[in-house]
């Protein structure tokens, strides 16, 4: 099934909704969001994509491999975790760097938030490795 | 210092599959530096520990629980520590030649090297967690190595079942070793020693000893657990050389030795000691006689050996624990050297079993004079240290008649088992082999070269090689200094008698040899009746049980799998609730609103279309109201974050399903009428158990603090003002990283199940 209408709008609702699910995993810590529905989020968007188009196209997308990402995400909350080590202190003990950027702005940068990254991407890799799993079946039987 | 020491085996392990790259095959040469290493370190330690000195070494560890990571170096200590890097460097070096050409070679040199590891750390710890965690090292390391030919079906039984005893022998260990650590109050052995009276008079004791000692008779093969120990041949021969014969298997004896001044010298430890070592000693014996394959023969005298050890631990005495001590030394030495030497008649001859063989002193005389120069000691004839060592058994057991006379008798066998392997082999007539034989390279007889000339200036000198060691080991045993000599010649007494009296016998027993062999096949069919079919019964019993059990809460129906977790769940509820005596707090309920109404019906009016439709997707559609309508419910208390979650789990959830629809077969209606109302009764009975749970919930008061705690500091100290995200990525952060890698798991794992499903053909 190929709808030019969804397509179409599959075209500019993805950046908004990625631009979204980032949003949510960035404004977390302060307002309701974070790591796991962002990283929802960023799936659906993907998912869209796949129903739309088609898996392959959702794939070259993502550009890496979905299930390198969990990877990737198990790494980077496991590593953020470990960096208090560097300070002698227990696992997963928070880090937080401020910079001042203007007299009026800081930039608060933490390990919680590479934490909450990492927990982002192993949500949309897992989701993504199971729907696309799925999808894919779907387009190679419908080719054939 | 010492813990680098001890774990420089795993350090060089990493490092092995480098080295081979590097160097090629030559890499197990260098591999076998660091045993060489740890020898001469060793040995620089020898005269400060003799002098009565003890080395140290500790670091906290899990403070909350008094554990140290300690390790100590006493005579006892450095006597296995000797023996196992020592006899590591030639094991090392003979896997070279045994395994030449093998492409695993450096893998095989990689588990050795971890299994000394090991070893030495079970040897040097002072910790009883510690030790514990070595102790099972040497036998995950173990399993390694005797299912080294992992494509043999025989081996991997093999490794199994040695990994399946020794195991759970340790997990016995490890509860024995708890209790003691209680009752003492202390977890070093050190300190226990000092503890000794609260340990025998703690009304515990017998659980204690009964615990620590199936862990000890595992290990070292007593009966009725000798059985894993033959079978544990299937090992590449060097692996049978350093685990089954020197080190392994002695670290049951280590145990109890260590332990003897915590447990030993009650009643119960006597006789039980004394009674399955005495045991253990007569069934090796006569079980080793009957075999005719070399590794086997070898094996089954191991175990005798080690049930004499274990006797002379028993009785307790300075002279039994000194005889136990030297007689130790002496069997690694000896057997060692013969299974090096088994090794090399298999890789060169191409055979087995020693009816076979005959006649290799004129193709291989090197080995034949180390093969019997290891064989005298067996039998313990004079001039070899195994002799001596025999000897001190008699006067250890000289005041019982009874373990004099077991003893002797099996005396006798290991002179027919030390003429079967080490002499035999090599005098008979000349007899065809499948390869042609000659004396193997010298990495290979380095061994039981080396071992063969140690075995004979100790049994000359003895006192001059061993007095120290064997003193410094038995006063760690006794946990006092003891003076102690040891003499070739003690004079004509009755030890000597007995030694004649032994070796008429073992002659006798060799002319009989022949006879023996042929009746002992006949008997063959016994075994059918012994431990190792115990064990056989035992392992298809849970396998047989394990399957019935998947049968029956796992059959494939999904529709089952439900009905089993959601009414075992709501059962456990129930309990609760008749334990709570149905304390439901009804006040304090929010109050009834018209939009809570309207959801509510819509969730029902949802829930039951759902069960009521006729395709699929209307039934997805109904369930995906009722999800909606949760987040609605989430929003209406005032909970955004579990409501957009719940929003975008909903639609994933629903896209999920209707991929899924493409696997499954037309929609029809399966379930009787009889089925729906059974499927009806349980889900009633859920729903009415979880809003009762609720109710109960509600009365609980937990503690207001923790929450009270999250609200103050959530900024101050997170810098965050979502205590829900700053719960789940700060104060909980260890919960979230175990949840995401379950995800994670859980996720390769349908990924998996998915491609195989679609390479198996997919769609039926």
């Amino acid at each position: 099934m190929t709808s030019l209408i969804l397509r179409r709008s599959t075209r500019y609702l993805f950046p908004v909704i990625m631009l979204f699910s980032i949003y949510l995993l960035l404004r977390g810590h302060n307002e309701p969001g974070g790591g796991f529905v962002g990283g929802l989020a960023a799936a659906s968007a993907y998912t869209l994509y796949a129903l739309a188009y088609d898996v392959t196209t959702a794939r070259s997308l993502l550009r890496i491999d979905s299930r390198l990402l969990i990877g990737l995400g198990l790494l980077l909350s496991l590593g953020s975790g470990m960096l208090s080590f560097l300070f002698k202190q227990p696992l997963l003990t928070s880090q937080w760097a401020k910079i001042k950027i203007s007299q009026q702005y800081t930039l608060e940068l933490s390990t919680p938030l590479v934490f909450d990254i990492g927990v982002y991407l192993v949500v949309l890799g897992v989701t993504l490795t199971i729907i696309l799993a799925l999808a894919d079946h779907n387009t190679e039987e419908n080719e054939a | 210092m010492m813990l680098m020491l001890v774990i420089s085996g795993f350090l060089l392990a990493a490092f092995v599959p480098l080295m081979k790259r590097m160097w090629g095959v030559n890499s197990t040469y260098v591999a076998a530096l660091l045993p060489l290493g740890l020898t001469i370190w060793y040995a620089f330690q020898y005269s400060a520990i003799v002098n009565g000195e003890t080395l140290s070494w500790s670091r906290p560890w899990i403070e909350a629980l008094g554990v140290h990571f300690s390790f100590q170096l006493d005579g006892l200590s450095l006597l296995f520590s000797l023996m196992i890097a020592g006899i590591g460097v030639f094991i090392v070096l003979y896997t070279k030649g045994y395994l030449h050409g093998h492409p695993m070679q450096h893998r095989f040199v990689m588990f050795t090297l971890m299994f000394m590891a090991s070893m030495l750390g079970v040897v040097s710890a002072d910790n009883v967690i510690l030790l514990f965690i070595f102790w099972e090292l040497t036998s995950f390391t173990s399993y390694l190595l005797i299912g080294f030919n992992h494509d043999e079906e025989a081996s991997r039984k093999a490794s199994l079942q040695a990994l399946l005893v020794t195991g759970c022998g340790g997990l016995f260990l490890l509860a024995g070793l708890i209790l003691m650590s209680i009752a003492a109050g202390t977890t070093e052995i050190s300190g226990m020693i000092a503890q000794r009276d609260s340990i025998i008079d703690h009304p515990h004791y017998p659980v204690m000893l009964g615990l620590v000692l199936i862990g000890a008779f595992t290990k070292s093969a007593q009966t009725p657990f000798h059985f894993w120990l033959p079978n544990a041949m299937q090992a590449p021969t060097p692996a049978s050389a350093y685990l089954h014969s020197s080190t392994m298997v002695k670290a049951g004896v280590y145990l109890l030795a260590r332990l003897s001044p915590v447990l030993g010298g009650t009643p119960e430890w006597i006789w039980v000691l004394t009674g399955i070592g005495v045991l253990t000693l007569i069934t090796g014996a006569v079980l080793a006689s009957g075999q005719t394959y070399l590794k086997r023969l070898l094996a089954y005298t191991t175990v005798a050996a080690l049930g004499a050890m274990v006797m002379a631990i028993g009785i307790g005495t300075p002279k039994a624990l000194q005889a136990a001590v030297v007689f130790l030394l002496a069997h690694a030495c000896y057997k060692a050297a013969l299974f090096l030497v088994a090794g090399i008649i298999d890789h060169e001859t191409g055979e087995k079993n020693v009816t076979k063989l005959g006649g290799l002193r004129k193709y291989m005389p090197l080995t034949g004079i180390a093969a019997m120069i290891a064989a005298a000691s067996m039998a313990g004839i004079p001039l070899a240290f195994g002799f001596i060592g025999k000897e001190m058994l008699y006067t250890a057991v000289l005041h019982h008649p009874a373990l004099t006379g077991l003893t002797i008798i099996a005396g006798a066998f290991f002179m027919l088992v030390a003429w079967q392997t080490g002499v035999r082999p090599f005098i008979a007539s000349v007899k065809e082999t499948p390869k042609h034989p000659h004396d193997p390279p010298w990495m290979m007889l380095a061994g039981p070269v080396v071992l063969g000339i140690i075995t004979l200036s100790a049994g000359i000198i003895p006192g001059t090689l061993f007095d120290g060691l064997a003193g410094a080991a038995t006063a760690a045993i006794l946990a006092h200094p003891v003076d102690l000599h040891l003499h070739l010649w003690h004079g004509i007494n009755t030890e000597l008698l007995l030694s004649i009296v032994t070796i008429v016998l073992g002659a006798v027993a060799i002319i009989l040899s022949a006879f023996w062999i042929k009746s002992a096949g006949k008997l063959r069919p016994c075994v059918r009746f012994g431990p190792d079919q115990g064990y056989q019964n035992l392992l298809a019993g849970l396998v047989n049980f394990a399957k019935w059990q998947t049968r029956m809460l796992q059959g494939g129906s999904l529709r089952r799998y439900l009905i089993i977790i959601v009414i075992t769940m709501c059962g456990l509820f129930v309990m609760y609730f008749i334990r709570a005596n149905f304390a439901f707090q009804l006040n304090d309920l929010t109050p009834i609103s018209p939009p809570l109404v309207i959801l509510s019906i819509l969730v029902i009016i949802a829930g039951v279309a759902a069960t009521m439709t006729n395709s699929r997707l209307g039934a997805v559609a109904a369930m995906g109201v009722v999800g909606f309508s949760a987040a609605l419910f989430f929003i209406y208390f005032g909970a955004p974050d579990l409501a957009m979650t719940q929003l975008v789990i909903e639609t994933l959830s629903i896209v999920l399903l209707v991929l899924a629809f493409y696997y499954l077969p037309p929609f029809a209606t399966r379930s009787t009428w009889r089925g729906r109302m059974r499927d009806g009764v349980v889900a009633i009975f859920a729903g009415t158990v979880v809003t009762l749970l609720i109710l109960v919930a509600n009365g609980v008061q937990l503690s207001p603090a923790v929450s009270e705690y999250y609200a103050e500091t959530s900024v101050p100290l997170a810098h965050g003002r979502n205590i829900v995200n700053v719960i789940l990525v700060d104060y909980r952060g260890l919960d979230t990283l175990g949840e995401i890698t379950v995800l994670a798991v859980a996720g390769i794992g349908s990924y998996a199940l998915l491609r195989l499903r679609i390479k198996t053909g997919g769609k039926s």
